[in-house]
Parts: C-alpha cells; sequence; structure tokens
C-alpha cells in the first residue's frame, strides 16, 4: 500500500493548539483505526480519523505544525486505514476523553449512536478552551466536561469526575487521552473490576506503521500497537508499561 | 513444536527447528523477540545494534509496495548500553537469541561485542544498503570484510555470522573474505537496493529516498546467491529473502541454506514459523528423509 494523494478541503479551526483537516476521499475506516500522513520531503506521521474523511492534528512538532498550517487546496498523502478499530459492544457506554485523545472517539460515539446506544461522554482539558468535540459530542449522548483549571465544569482531573458516575451501570468504557491520564482510568476502572470492558486507544512512536519494524512493541507482551492495536481492552493494558515508559525513536525507554 | 527430525545444530547452537526470525524485523525489545520465539521460531536474530543510539531515517521508512516490503529504517537502535536489559528479556524466550550488530571499523564492532553480555552469537551486519558508513558501505569491500570478522571472532567467545549483501557484482568474493577471517556462517542475504516515487508529486516516497526491498519479489536473487556460496565455501550458508511458506525454505535448502530466516513475511501471518515447521515436517516424513539430505539436494542433483 503506497501512499494516495488527498486533497484538502476544509480546515476548521477547533481550539488554539487543535486543528481539523478535512480531505477530498474517505478511507473506509473502523472508527479508532489510523491513517499515515506523509508530509511530502518532511515526515510521515499515524493520526487518528475523528471524521470519515478527516483527521484532527495537535500542534506538537514540526509535521504537526506543518499539518496543522496547511490551506484547502494543499495535497498531503495517506496510507491507510490502519491498525485494529474500536469493538463496538454495548447499550450503556462511557466514552472518555482526554484532550487530543477525542478524535478517534467522535466517530465512535456517531456510530454507537446509530446502533442505539445511551452514550455519556466524558470530556477533559487542561482549560475550557481546549475542549475538543463539545457541539459535535452532544448529538451522541450526554455531555460532561472536566477542566484541570476550573474554567469550565469539573474543576480537576477526569476520574474525579468518573467518581460521579455508577460505573457498574455500564457496560463498555471507551478511552484516549494523554498516557497518565488513561492509566489514571484504568486503575480506577481496575478498582471496579471493569477493566475487561474497556477499550483504550495507545500512542506510541510509529516508525513503519504497519507491523513490521517493531518499533511501537509494549511490553510486557510484545504486542504491536500500530498493528495489534492501537486499541487494547483494559485487561491486556493492566500490567503493560502504559503509564510508566515508552520507548524514544532509537528505542530507549524513558520513564513518564 | 519440538520434533527431533526437525532439530538442528548450526555453528554450535542447539535449535529446535531451521526457522530463524531475520534481523529487522520485530526485534526492538525483548519482549517482541520473546513473543516471536513463542509463535514457533528456533531463534531469533534482533534489530541490528550499534556503539551510539541512531534514531534512523525520517519517515516514511517502510510501504508494501506489490511486489514486496521497501524500507529504509535507518537503523535505529538505542546503542549496545542500552539493550542489555532487552536481551535479558529476550533470552527469556529460550530459543537462542543473535544480535545483529553494525559498525563502521572493526574496532566498533569489537566494543559492541565485549558490551554486550549474553548472545548466543552475534550476526554482523556488513550489508545494510542504505545507509553512509554502515552496513554495505563497509561488506562490499572484501579486505575489509575479512578484517572485521578476524576482529569479531578474536573477540567474541560465541559464534560469528556474517550477513552479506547481494548488491555487489560477485557475493562469493565478499563470501570467501568473511570465511578467511573465520565466519562461522554466512547470512545471504539482505534487502536489495530499491526505490519507489509518487507519481502524484514526483516525490521519492522513501525520507532516504531509496532503500532495501525485500519480500517475494527477491527470493530467486537469494536461491542464487545461496547455491552459489554453498557451492564456493565451508562453512553453513543461513538463507534469507522471500521465505513465506514451506515450499520456499525447502527450495532455499536445496540451493544450499541450512536454515532459513523469515521476515516480511510475518508481519501480516505471526503464524508463518508454525506453519513452515509443521510442513517441513511433513515433507521430511512423507518422504523418509531427514534435514540434511535436503541440504544443497540441488548441487548433488546437478553433480549426478
Amino acid at each position: 500500500m503506497i501512499p494516495v494523494n488527498a486533497i484538502i478541503k476544509e480546515v476548521i479551526k477547533e481550539t488554539p493548539t487543535i486543528t481539523t483537516l478535512k480531505f477530498d476521499i474517505k478511507p473506509d475506516a473502523i472508527p479508532g483505526q489510523f491513517i499515515m500522513v506523509w508530509i511530502r520531503g518532511m515526515d510521515e506521521i499515524p493520526m487518528a480519523l475523528s471524521h470519515p474523511d478527516g483527521i484532527t492534528v495537535q500542534n506538537v512538532g514540526d509535521a504537526s505544525g506543518t499539518l496543522s498550517n496547511m490551506k484547502p487546496g494543499d495535497n498531503i498523502g495517506l496510507r491507510g486505514p490502519l491498525g485494529n478499530g474500536f469493538e463496538l459492544l454495548g447499550q450503556r457506554i462511557m466514552i472518555i476523553a482526554g484532550g487530543v485523545g477525542a478524535a478517534p472517539l467522535l466517530p465512535l460515539a456517531h456510530q454507537l449512536r446509530l446502533k442505539g446506544a445511551k452514550i455519556s461522554i466524558l470530556i477533559g482539558a487542561k482549560t475550557s478552551k481546549e475542549l475538543l468535540f463539545e457541539e459535535q459530542f452532544s448529538r451522541s449522548g450526554e455531555i460532561n466536561v472536566a477542566t484541570d483549571d476550573g474554567s469550565k465544569g469539573y474543576h480537576g482531573v477526569i476520574t474525579g469526575l468518573m467518581d460521579t458516575y455508577d460505573l457498574n451501570s455500564f457496560d463498555m468504557f471507551y478511552v484516549c487521552g494523554p498516557e497518565m491520564m488513561m492509566r489514571a482510568v484504568l486503575d480506577m476502572l481496575h478498582m471496579n473490576g471493569l477493566e475487561s470492558i474497556s477499550q483504550f486507544s495507545l500512542h506510541r512512536y510509529f516508525k513503519c506503521g504497519i507491523g513490521v519494524c517493531g518499533s511501537c512493541t509494549i511490553d510486557p507482551s510484545g504486542l504491536r500497537v500500530c498493528k495489534d492495536g492501537p486499541v487494547f481492552y483494559g485487561n491486556i493494558l493492566l500490567n503493560s508499561e502504559l503509564g510508566k515508559y515508552r520507548r524514544d525513536v532509537t528505542g530507549k525507554k524513558i520513564m513518564l | 513444536m519440538t520434533h527431533p527430525e526437525l532439530s538442528i545444530e548450526l555453528t554450535g547452537l542447539r535449535m529446535n527447528n531451521p526457522t530463524i526470525l531475520a534481523a529487522g524485523i520485530l526485534g526492538t525489545t525483548g519482549a517482541s523477540l520473546k513473543r516471536i520465539a513463542s509463535a514457533g521460531a528456533g531463534a531469533v536474530v534482533t534489530k541490528s545494534i550499534g556503539a551510539i543510539p541512531e534514531q534512523g531515517h525520517p519517515n516514511p521508512s517502510l510501504v508494501a509496495l506489490e511486489c514486496g516490503l521497501l524500507n529504509a529504517m535507518g537503523l535505529p537502535n538505542p546503542s549496545y548500553k542500552e539493550f542489555n536489559d532487552e536481551l535479558m528479556t529476550a533470552k527469556k524466550g529460550d530459543v537462542p537469541v543473535i544480535v545483529s550488530i553494525f559498525g563502521s571499523c572493526p574496532e566498533e564492532f569489537c566494543e559492541i561485542i565485549e558490551g554486550l553480555e549474553g548472545a548466543d552469537a552475534f550476526e554482523l551486519n556488513l550489508s545494510c544498503p542504505h545507509s553512509q558508513q554502515y552496513g554495505a558501505a563497509v561488506g562490499t569491500d572484501p579486505v575489509l570484510v575479512e578484517k572485521i570478522t578476524r576482529a569479531a571472532k578474536t573477540t567474541a567467545s560465541v559464534p560469528i555470522w556474517v550477513k552479506l549483501t547481494p548488491n555487489v557484482t560477485d557475493i562469493v568474493t565478499i563470501g570467501e573474505a568473511a570465511s578467511r577471517g573465520g565466519a562461522d556462517a554466512i547470512v545471504a542475504i539482505n534487502t536489495i537496493r530499491g526505490m519507489a516515487i509518487d507519481i502524484n508529486s514526483g516525490y521519492p516516497i522513501l525520507g532516504n529516498l531509496y532503500g532495501g526491498l525485500s519480500g517475494a519479489a527477491i527470493r530467486p536473487v537469494a536461491v542464487k546467491c545461496i547455491y552459489d556460496l554453498y557451492r564456493a565455501l565451508d562453512i553453513p550458508v543461513i538463507g534469507v529473502g522471500g521465505v513465506s511458506k514451506w515450499q520456499d525454505a525447502v527450495e532455499m535448502m536445496m540451493a544450499g541454506a541450512s536454515a532459513v530466516q523469515i521476515g516480511s513475511a510475518i508481519y501480516d501471518n505471526f503464524t508463518v514459523f508454525s506453519e513452515i515447521n509443521e510442513a517441513l515436517l511433513t515433507f521430511l516424513i512423507s518422504r523418509d528423509l531427514i534435514i540434511d539430505d535436503i541440504i544443497g539436494l540441488a548441487h548433488r542433483r546437478v553433480e549426478q
């Protein structure tokens, strides 16, 4: 699979740091799958599909910065969809989104809603201006937000907001966000014996993106985030490196 | 799966079967190597490890073409100093762990060998086709190949395998140089230089512009190299290049391979090792053969 050409049709500034790009093509993806986005002559990075025809980028580096500044009519190369995606299961759903981690969860919420699920969506961000997809998520279920600085909704981390729910009344949890947030959510679900009905979308450094090189394998299972994931059930992750360390571009362990 | 019919001894290493994970595929972490061992590989070769940390080439670093995989990873690795932990974990897979290493001069190879504890053998990467100062940059010069092999052999207390590049006029010349240097086995072949261009934009697809081709497309090239090396050398040849099914493994062994390495085929078929081993066992039993009967059989047929 070589990159196919995609033309940027629309650029939406979602927050001061987050931008959505919509293309002229729709990769036939399951929610939670990703694409490798090639900025020609520069780099290729993995991005979750936030829309059937779009990605949502946070400006955190050279490649994501260049993507964030693209204009309608600009071209990129796309490989995908890649990875496993979420399993759409359950009727009483909690979606937990942290920061730009909301991206793969938005198409998931839409599809679960179409299947008739009742969904509670918890959105967390550092501050109210960085809350992502509040309005779009509200079409699929009940919204509750948490901000670290208290500028909107619950003042504090998202596990605090989770605590206000009867977690045992849910039959599936879907989670994506910063690593330490995901570890905290996993630990909280585990305390309630719910880790095996939770799905997490992981982020690791990808090189090949198709399960060959091994750059993104996680300990101790050796599972590849790009091919066996990026979505894993909580019970698989419980004793994993999640929230403890990751490997950098050279493969060296970086403690978190 | 352990069957006495499939067990081999290769450069003094006992292996349950003659299939080996090739270097550069899923060999970055100990856990990943252990996972491949449990999937049925008789031995595993790590990602190539160097003296200093390398980030590798910019992405895209690997694309799947219709005929195989084209890659220019660029030898990303955390250096041998950071790899001992991964090696310890990999060893828990209970199969021999061969550490692939690269350097630009004999001294660098020796430094890495001395710094890695517990390797069951070393595979000298004298063949990566897309690095400025490593791999094929040294592996195309028979004088340097002999020097590096001799230095490694003198330093190491475990077997030395030398992996060759097919991107030379005559691979046998290089194989003979490695053999003179004291190599315990030759591994052939590494990837073949290749390039792909995005016709929408004219940009070369790989971040490094060009890379190395692996997979089914290169198998006949590998078979010919193995055939020639087997005829010329007295040390074992380990075959690698496009093996994805048992018939490929048997063909490579008939060309002269004592064992086969598998790389590209794994990424979408994790059961490739156990599949090949089961079918190889059936093939041997049904024809009342032992492994030694098929190694180099093509040569004996031609001589008859």
